[in-house]
């Protein structure tokens, strides 16, 4: 009987290892990340439509991204949008190198320790998420193709103008 | 003891599950050319005619799982 009850265990423990974190649902967690000029806070940016971008220097689909985050930017700034984008980069100059090549005209902040996409669910590189006025996810993406441009800006623009919470 | 022996067992047979999966963004060593399993830009495109011309085989290349897999 006690060794059934320790197998029983043994297969518990097994189950448990391969427990993965849950992605999040609802509210955005928040962050505080060193950027170019200061720090970037999330709870600076309440009332504004967050598009979270997650990206690395190593990852060719963010160089064909930042082009079009810098349109979107440029388009939606007034309405209220700031592109954030959190580098995972774990050396800052290979960072610094990317951006040299390929400007970003939005807001830039680093996180090497990973904290901030594992807290996001991040399942693919790069992975974005639209974060309403409130504070909640509106949706998430992974990956970054030329067909998902008009996908997302479509989507972007319906939070801007409120139909889509 | 046997009891001891099956959990001993049972955590062995786990393997590696107990240690965390590479997260997407930790893989900028992966994503570097060193990483790639062909040869280099030139043999790939060799070996890529080698196969179009005797065998009529096509594509199988690229991006896939390895280096990055951003896509």
């Amino acid at each position: 009987m006690a060794r059934r009850k320790l197998l029983a265990l043994a297969f518990a423990l097994l189950a448990a290892a391969s427990l993965h974190a849950a992605e999040p649902d609802g509210q955005a967690p928040a962050f505080e990340l060193p950027g170019n000029a200061g720090p970037v806070k999330s709870s600076a940016f309440h009332g504004k439509t967050i598009y979270l971008d997650f990206w690395a220097s190593w990852c060719g689909p963010c160089k064909r991204s930042f082009p079009w985050m810098n349109e979107l930017q440029e388009k939606y700034g007034k309405q209220g949008l700031q592109v954030i984008a959190v580098n995972v980069d774990q050396k800052g100059e290979d960072a610094q190198r990317f951006l040299a090549r390929v400007p970003a005209r939005f807001l830039v902040a680093y996180d090497p320790s990973g904290a901030t996409p594992r807290r996001y669910g991040v399942k693919g590189m790069p992975s974005t998420a639209l974060i309403s006025p409130e504070g909640r996810i509106v949706f998430t993406h992974s990956g970054f193709d030329d067909e998902d441009k008009a996908g997302l800006e479509s989507r972007i623009r319906q939070v801007l103008e409120g139909k889509l919470k | 003891m046997k009891p001891a022996l099956a959990l001993a067992a049972a955590l062995a047979a786990s393997g590696c599950s107990f240690i965390e999966p590479v997260q997407p963004w930790e893989k900028g060593t992966l994503a570097q050319p060193a990483m790639t399993f062909d040869g280099g830009r030139l043999e790939t495109r060799a070996s890529e005619h080698v196969y179009t011309s005797r065998e009529a085989a096509t594509g199988g290349g690229g991006v896939g799982g390895g280096g990055c897999g951003c896509n």
